[in-house]
């Protein structure tokens, strides 16, 4: 089942997994969140119930999305606001090129959004001349290094405040610091400037408010709230799932959000934008766009099985406790949704046969399911990727295996054979161990294996029967 | 400008749809479902008092710093104070009942925004002084518009941001937030704001730092009234 | 109460001692126990892998040698959630659905039928150890077990108990995934392995013998002398 994707998987699984500092720096990293994510998980007054309900919401506006879309857009142009609906990644950055070019801009200045990172909007935009700024610390440092977001919400998580200095110094010319409050503050005076230069600014949104025609923006910094609001022109880019119906819904999603994402009460800023700046206004774009990014989520959204995936807020709470996460680290994903989530959804965004691996790269152990503040029946539709690709597409020595498998397992009689064969074949096993004529190399590599019982479960039964 | 794919989008849409999706993970969901969302929140008090005592609780913990103000007179003896402690050179505020005397009485540069302005006017004022729609108990939050607080602007470019509100705006969870701002507007206006807190980030090794773009403190002069 | 015995082919063939150690203690409460001989294999490895009609034939094996029974106890999480669980889902729309649904409907993990359904806490066991639980993922949270197997182990006379701090944490086996990311299923079951040495237990016990092959595997790698145990051996221990 070998592709470029998921030979690269493999590789960077391989180096990760042995990297002993990138593990702990991860779980101490984590360490925190779980504490904090307890305790205000314990302030409620029922999570669970919580959950269900966070889960209806978003529920009823996947399941008519089409009526919720309107209702949105409606409001939104009747404010003022440009409305485009782009099929895909090219359409969307097209849209937003031209808005720059035609407001005459040259410097734009960006606030968090994974549907952006998606499309690759900040390199198109470059491509085109502009001057295309992260204002998030987090986002902001990771582009100065020319990686991709290790972490939908933390995108520097995997960095030590010696390797940012570095790349501060680097890339900005600063001077060496060794606190993150120093490091904050040389980034803090250089997005200063920037915010009152740019000429366009660019935001993704959290939620998109079908009731009042809102975009809903959550974030810690303040860098989304000042990006929409000193430039002249602002574009949102929005995905098409992230509709609620009503804006008392935020009243239960926002403060999920903060407990899920980051183990907080709230949120530093979580501000809802409907609109240009009116008469009655002194400040706040004079222009606003929003875009809506359906990138094969229409795909998702007819997989009507997987449909509640779309329910997701990227809380990134899934990729908190995956297992497989914290060792492999998000990088290794190769792609923009890592964790679960991006395990799921990828598929279906960017190809089943090339991204499956990522479905199967997983023991299964549902801690994100059990996690997700919207009840996404995550592990369960990683098997349900799993079958969807074998049966598109079998792998033939995989397909005679389970067919031997199957055939075997159906014979109670030949059966009986499997426990001295393995007697048999025991000591075999324990001296070819490891080597490439051993058979289970891929378990012998690293651990060992048990050694075969004097009697099997069965020959235990016989012979207590034969003994009565 | 290019023409958009609405109609492709909606088809795409409709024809999904046309197959139900799985309830299976709202099986059980009885109970929660019987009873308004808000209800399974952290519990909001009833009285005032309860409701003041939580909110400077969730302040504290977000390092807001929260004055009691038995009167306008002390909010504006408490404002002249930080701004002697801090040092200020200049400030910028808007017109607002609550914050006309107090601003005054610093006799300082005072720019206006709610009057035509620029960022780089903005930018140098060493604290943003405002009022505010309303003060969330459940999270220590304030709500703020263009109209409440000068603006979207003043409440997050200065680095210190004053907020000058009464204890009778006190409300107890985001859905009395929203209904007191629909019944004040009669719809939402196109900016709304939640502040949690003064501006912080934890994206350097998970350790949290104040003041990552909005404002580095955050100051409530709460007058009970 | 007739009982008729889940035994998963990997305790049939390499953990038996899981499953005679269920045997005594249903005994020893005096019920009878039944094995149909015509079980193999429940299908796992070839529906986590995708393919699910090699496992639905497989599964059908179960079905015919559950026909009859009242109701079935297995001795691993897992397993025993392939059955109650994912059977269902894996026979949906198929000829023998109806089937698949009663076997999943009386389907029971040991610890869990020892708690919930025969009501038994103290077995009167004993078993001087310094332990630690790890909790098999599928048991629980496919099945919801959690408390059942600790308040069996608290009555064990002489068993000191130490929870550790990653319990619930996977311990990488996820049956296929182990072979075919081997990497990545070494180092969750490092991150366990090292768990385990924090609390300085000399025994870990589970109700998943397909957890105890990892962890046991890699600590023997390690070459530690940390053992491990299924729960249902270390309740059967002091029984004759």
């Amino acid at each position: 089942m070998s592709t470029i994707q998921s030979r690269q998987f493999h590789h960077d699984a391989e180096v990760l997994t042995h990297d002993l500092r990138h593990r702990k720096l991860i779980q101490k990293a984590l360490g925190g969140y779980y504490v904090k994510r307890d305790e205000q998980k314990a302030k409620f007054t029922d999570w669970q119930s919580a959950r269900a309900s966070a889960a209806a919401a978003k529920f009823e506006a996947v399941n008519h999305l089409d009526k919720y879309l309107i209702e949105f857009t409606d409001k939104l142009a009747a404010r003022g606001t440009k409305v485009f609906w782009a099929a895909d990644g090219a359409e969307a950055s097209a849209y937003i090129a031209g808005v720059a070019r035609a407001a005459k801009v040259r410097k734009i200045i960006k606030s968090k959004t994974m549907t952006g990172e998606e499309i690759h909007l900040a390199q198109a935009l470059e491509k085109e001349g502009y001057e295309v700024v992260e204002s998030d610390l987090g986002e902001f440092i990771v582009q100065l290094r020319e990686e991709p977001p290790y972490h939908i919400v933390f995108p520097s998580m995997h960095l030590t405040r010696g390797e940012i200095s570095e790349t501060f110094e680097k890339k900005l010319g600063s001077q060496p610091a060794d606190t993150p409050e120093e490091l904050t503050m040389i980034a803090r005076d250089v997005m200063r400037k920037k915010y009152c230069e740019a000429d366009m600014g660019i935001s993704g949104a959290n939620f998109a408010v079908a009731e009042t025609g809102h975009i809903s923006i959550t974030e810690n910094e303040g860098n989304a709230r000042l990006s929409t609001t000193l430039p002249r022109v602002l574009v949102t880019i929005v995905g098409i799932e992230k509709v609620v119906p009503k804006l008392d819904d935020l009243a239960l999603l926002l403060p999920m959000l903060a407990t899920s994402g980051s183990g907080q009460n709230m949120t530093c800023y979580n501000t809802l934008l409907g609109g240009p700046r009116e008469q009655d206004e002194t400040d706040g774009p004079v222009e606003y766009h929003v875009v809506l990014l359906d990138n094969q989520r229409t795909t998702l959204l007819a997989d009507a099985e997987q449909r509640d995936s779309l329910h997701c807020i990227r809380c990134g709470a899934c990729l908190n406790v995956c297992p497989i996460f914290k060792n492999v680290g998000g990088h290794s994903y190769g792609t923009t949704y890592q964790g679960p989530i991006g395990s799921v959804i990828t598929p279906h965004l960017r190809g089943l046969q090339s991204w499956k691996h990522l479905s199967f790269a997983s023991s299964l152990c549902g801690a994100c399911s059990e996690t997700c503040p919207v009840k996404i029946d995550l592990h369960h539709h990683l098997l349900q990727n799993r079958r969807n690709a074998i049966a598109e597409k079998f792998v033939w020595w995989e397909k005679t295996l389970f067919a031997g498998f199957a055939w075997f397992m159906r014979r109670p009689i030949l059966y009986r054979f499997a426990a001295p064969l393995l007697r048999i074949g025991d000591p075999i096993l324990r001296l070819i161990r490891g080597q490439v004529i051993d058979p289970v190399r891929m378990w012998t590599g690293t651990r060992d294996l048990p050694k075969a019982p004097p009697k099997s479960f069965k020959e235990y039964w016989r012979s207590r029967h034969a003994n009565r | 400008m290019q023409t958009d794919s609405r109609e492709k989008i909606l088809r795409r849409i409709r024809e999904a749809l046309a197959v139900a999706a799985p309830k299976r993970h709202l099986a059980g969901a009885g109970q929660a479902m019987s009873h308004p969302p808000q209800d399974w929140l952290p519990p909001v008090p009833n009285t005032p008092a309860e409701l003041v005592a939580l909110f400077e609780k969730n302040s504290d913990d977000l390092k807001t710093v929260v004055h009691r103000c038995p009167d306008r007179a002390a909010a504006a003896a408490a404002l002249a104070k930080i701004s002697r402690e801090e040092g200020w050179k200049s400030v910028a505020t808007h017109d607002f009942d609550l914050g006309r005397a107090a601003v005054a009485g610093l006799n300082l540069p005072t720019l206006r925004t709610d009057l035509p302005y620029t960022p780089a006017d903005l930018e140098p004022c060493h604290a943003g002084i405002s009022g505010c729609d309303c003060l969330v108990a459940q999270t220590g939050g304030i709500v703020v518009t263009s109209a409440s607080a000068g603006g979207r602007a003043l409440s997050v470019l200065p680095p210190h941001h004053v907020v000058i509100a009464t204890t009778s705006q006190l409300v107890g969870d985001l859905a009395d937030a929203f209904a007191l701002v629909r019944m004040r507007y009669g719809e939402v206006p196109p900016f709304l704001s939640f502040i949690t807190g003064p501006s912080r980030t934890g994206d350097i090794e998970r350790i949290l730092v104040l003041g990552a773009h909005g404002p580095k403190k955050l100051t409530v002069l709460l007058i009970a009234e | 109460m007739k009982i008729s015995l889940f035994i998963p082919c990997f305790v049939d063939q390499y953990y038996p001692n899981a499953g005679i150690g269920m045997v005594k203690i249903l005994e020893k409460l005096g019920h009878q126990v039944d094995y149909p001989e015509s079980q193999t294999c429940c299908g796992q490895p070839a529906f986590n892998s995708g393919y699910w009609p090699e496992a639905r034939s497989v599964a059908e094996t179960m079905l015919d040698a559950f026909r009859n029974a009242e109701v079935v106890v297995g001795v691993s999480g897992s397993c025993g959630a392939m059955l109650k669980v994912f059977y269902p889902e894996m026979f949906h729309g198929e000829p023998r659905e109806a089937e698949a649904k009663a076997l999943a409907s009386k389907t029971h993990e040991f610890s869990s039928f020892l708690v919930n359904v025969l009501g038994v806490g103290d077995l009167g066991a004993e078993f001087p150890a310094k332990a630690t639980f790890h909790d098999g993922c599928h048991g629980l949270r496919e099945l919801g077990i959690k408390r059942e197997p600790r308040e069996l182990l608290r009555h064990v006379r002489g068993l000191e108990l130490i929870e550790m701090k990653e319990a619930e944490t996977c311990c990488g086996f996820g049956g296929t995934f182990a072979v075919k990311f081997p990497e990545i299923s070494t180092a969750m079951g490092e991150v366990k392995c090292a768990s385990i040495a924090e609390t300085g237990a000399d025994l870990v016990i589970s109700n998943d013998s397909s957890c105890l092959m990892q962890i046991q595997g890699l600590l023997d790698r390690q070459g530690k002398p940390v053992r491990s145990m299924h729960l249902a051996e270390v309740l059967s221990h002091s029984l004759s």
